[in-house]
């Protein structure tokens, strides 16, 4: 996609649109060419208003009322709401990727391709941007939507392509494809065959026991990435059972850091482990060093209370036997960490944070953005993990994943937590409120 | 040219490596740790001051030894000059560009006002502090050149420094912090605030200690062009040397030839010396290409994020 939206340039073969050869060698020419693009990560000016983000990298004058009411216009013809004088700070992130949206839309594309588009947003928000894409389809427009959740793919798409392992291996009319042909297509024959001692152990039923490893006794915390603070908050978690937290917008983001000692909470007390791993939602900028090795990434466990001289032939034998035990793909464990891929990263962090066989584990969305072999893996890892005692508490925007992975599921709502039964409906409902509709964000 | 007078050039090539090697550490330790320290010159500048007068002030007393308590003196007063933007960065979140650079212009005058009032020579002509005496004066290590033993600390200093950035959990902290500070800090547990300041700390140490070896060991008096613009020249040597502390020996050096090279050219054939400054700066332009290059075919990063895009018309 990044090679349609001329980021990346083609080795070989030809591109056409509409039959006709392009040449998409920059973002320019795919502009030109009709082709919007909508990142994962927004590219955006957080400092400046929604037009002038729509107006960036035009030319000629800029005239604020002009290109206002120009966005008024596709609104009301798209139905994407939005201000066109807020700033882009201010919007919520199911905003801010409706001006991405717009802003494709202001530059004639004709062709738009989303990516991950879901991943940010609570579950009501993203039903609203697939009529919003169905809406811009019927318009004329075409859509690629890339997703890893092949429910999105079966619900909202004409036609579906799977790639896997840089080839297309499968394109169908939706309708001539159940799940369970995009699974087996996405994962390849070899997929229950390839560890069969960890699906084993993923699967064997756990025994909680005793006291709880992590206590939190009226703990509030300050809002530092989150969105409000929170207050008096009780939890526990015993050795062996994994809870999941359900929360919107990263509201459980300062919770966890408090939990996993990286922050002090500012009242209550709060019992947790000295031992203990932490998995961060944002692998590349909270948990590795993208220009340091996969051995340094590994060394980076403690260092705060290191002392003296790295032993680093040791570290490196450690880290040699880390990657082959948690089927790292790499070369060596020379490796930057950048180069290897979202999945691979992410089983670097986890088995560094598993390393040292830690009392408790907390995971902030373990497998945000990994496609489902990855996911699996990480599941079947924190189960692994679960199985040999570790309390494991972990934060989830994917409904699925919570009832799929923990034995009890805590909703954060308006500042406070509570245990809700764990039924996907139910802890959508009690993550939106009573009525879903009222809390959707326009 | 006589062998004599090749001796005498190279031990003088050597002489001016040596404060490029200093500052050149300094800056190379800031830069890794993320701290883009551009004070080196400001910072040596009052490492030198502070030494001449603890020389001046005590040197009677304590004889042979105001040396090293003269060299210590240095360090201490180019780590507390450093303290200034080290604070500054933490508690106001002041650029570091910005608070050395301005702090070189005040450490310039502060040295302007002093050998023309309290630190001047007793006959008040000369706007310099009196010439220091033979005993505290670093000794020479190369019969028939200026080469002092300043050098030999220099080099010791380079290969400490490599050690400790490779080899020490000090020196990795500091690296993981200028990284990725984030990482550093949740992943590593990282006190990244304390580390940054060290570091600006050490920074300014080392070039103060550049500073005082100076007087020390080539002007062995304090004045107002007493530095060449050594710490300027600093951040050319360690970016050259890729922020590599051993490898920041090879560049002072290079630099080192090159300058005093080039004033041996003026004098003996008439060459401007500035054809030095030239050189200088195409060989950074030319770093620069080659990086810039290399990085254009380096493999794609992960994150789309991360990925530079034209900008889009």
């Amino acid at each position: 996609m990044r090679i349609a939206f001329g980021m990346i340039n083609h080795d070989k073969g030809e591109i056409r649109i509409n039959g006709l050869p392009a040449d998409l060698r920059s973002p320019r020419a795919a502009i030109k060419a009709g082709i919007g693009m909508v990142h994962q990560h927004f590219m955006l000016v957080p400092t400046m208003t929604v037009a002038e983000n729509v107006e960036l990298g035009g030319t000629g004058k800029y005239d604020e009322r002009q290109s206002a009411d120009r966005i008024r216009q596709l609104s009301d013809e798209t139905g994407l709401t939005l201000d066109p004088l807020a700033r882009v700070s201010s919007l919520s992130l199911a905003g801010q990727q409706r001006l991405e949206i717009i802003k494709a839309l202001a530059r004639h594309a004709r062709i738009l391709i989303l990516d991950e588009p879901a991943a940010v947003l609570a579950p009501a928000e993203s039903q609203e941007l697939f009529t919003l894409i169905r809406r811009l389809v019927e318009s004329g427009r075409s859509v690629v939507l890339i997703t890893h959740k092949l429910q999105d793919a079966e619900q909202y798409a004409d036609d579906v392509s799977v790639l896997r392992h840089g080839k297309l291996v499968l394109s169908q009319p939706v309708s001539e494809v159940t799940m369970e042909s995009l699974a087996q297509s996405m994962l390849g024959s070899a997929r229950m065959s390839a560890r069969p001692l960890l699906q084993k152990a993923a699967t064997q039923p756990r025994r909680t026991s005793g006291d709880p490893v992590i206590r939190l006794e009226n703990v509030s915390v300050e809002r530092i990435s989150s969105p409000r603070d929170l207050h008096n908050i009780d939890l526990d978690v015993r050795a062996g059972e994994i809870v999941g937290i359900a929360a919107l917008d990263g509201a459980a983001a300062d919770l966890l850091r408090v939990i996993a000692g990286r922050c002090k909470p500012i009242a209550g007390k709060s019992t947790t482990p000295e031992k203990v791993g932490f998995v961060p939602e944002d692998r590349q900028h909270d948990a590795l060093i993208g220009e340091f090795s996969i051995f340094e990434n590994i060394a980076l466990k403690d260092i705060g209370r290191r002392k003296g001289r790295m032993p680093w032939s040791d570290i490196r034998r450690d880290a040699d036997a880390l990657i082959k035990s948690f089927d790292i793909r790499a070369p060596t464990t020379r490796t930057t960490a950048r180069t290897l891929s979202g999945g691979n990263q992410q089983k670097l962090v986890l088995a560094r944070e598993l390393s040292d066989n830690p009392v408790a584990l907390i995971a902030e969305n373990p497998t945000w953005g990994l496609d489902i072999q990855a996911m699996a893996d990480i599941h079947a890892r924190l189960r692994v993990a679960a199985l040999n005692g570790c309390a494991v508490l972990f934060y989830s925007s994917d409904i699925e994943e919570l009832v799929d992975l923990a034995d009890r599921v805590l909703v954060i709502r308006n500042g406070g937590i509570n245990e809700v039964e764990r039924v996907a409906e139910t802890i959508g409902n009690a993550l939106l409120g009573s009525s879903p509709s009222s809390q959707i964000d326009s | 040219m006589s062998e004599l007078a090749v001796l005498a050039l190279v031990g003088d090539m050597l002489v001016r490596a040596t404060p490029l090697i200093l500052t050149g550490l300094a800056v190379a330790f800031a830069f890794q740790a993320g701290i883009l320290n551009i004070g080196a010159e400001g910072q040596l500048l009052i490492g030198a001051t502070c030494s001449a007068a603890i020389t001046l002030q005590f040197g009677e007393t304590l004889g042979g030894s105001i040396i090293i308590v003269s060299l210590i003196g240095g360090s201490l007063a180019g780590a507390g000059w450093a303290a200034i933007a080290a604070e500054l960065r933490a508690r106001f979140h002041v650029l570091e560009v910005i608070s050395t650079i301005m702090l070189n212009f005040i450490a310039l005058y502060i040295v302007s006002f002093l050998v023309r009032g309290p630190l001047q020579e007793p006959t008040h002509i000369y706007p310099q502090t009196e010439t220091m005496p033979l005993y505290a004066r670093l000794p020479t290590i190369l019969p028939g050149t200026r080469l002092h033993a300043g050098f030999v600390l220099a080099v010791l200093a380079g290969v400490t420094g490599w050690w400790i950035l490779q080899h020490s959990a000090a020196g990795f902290r500091l690296r993981a912090a200028g990284k990725n500070s984030s990482a550093a800090r949740i992943a590593g547990q990282i006190d990244v605030g304390r580390t940054t300041r060290n570091v600006f700390l050490m920074s300014g140490a080392l070039a103060g200690l550049a500073g005082a070896v100076e007087i020390h060991g080539v002007t062995f008096a304090l004045y107002e062009n007493l530095s060449p613009g050594y710490g300027y020249t600093a951040i050319a040597v360690a970016l050259l040397a890729s922020l590599n502390p051993l490898l920041v020996i090879v560049t002072g050096l290079f630099f080192g030839v090159l300058e005093a090279g080039a004033n041996a050219l003026q004098r003996d054939a008439g060459i401007p010396s500035t054809i030095a400054s030239v050189i200088e700066a195409l060989i950074i332009l030319a770093v620069l290409a080659v990086e810039s290059i290399r990085n254009l075919h380096a493999p794609q990063p992960g994150s789309p994020s991360d990925t530079p895009i034209a900008d889009l018309t």
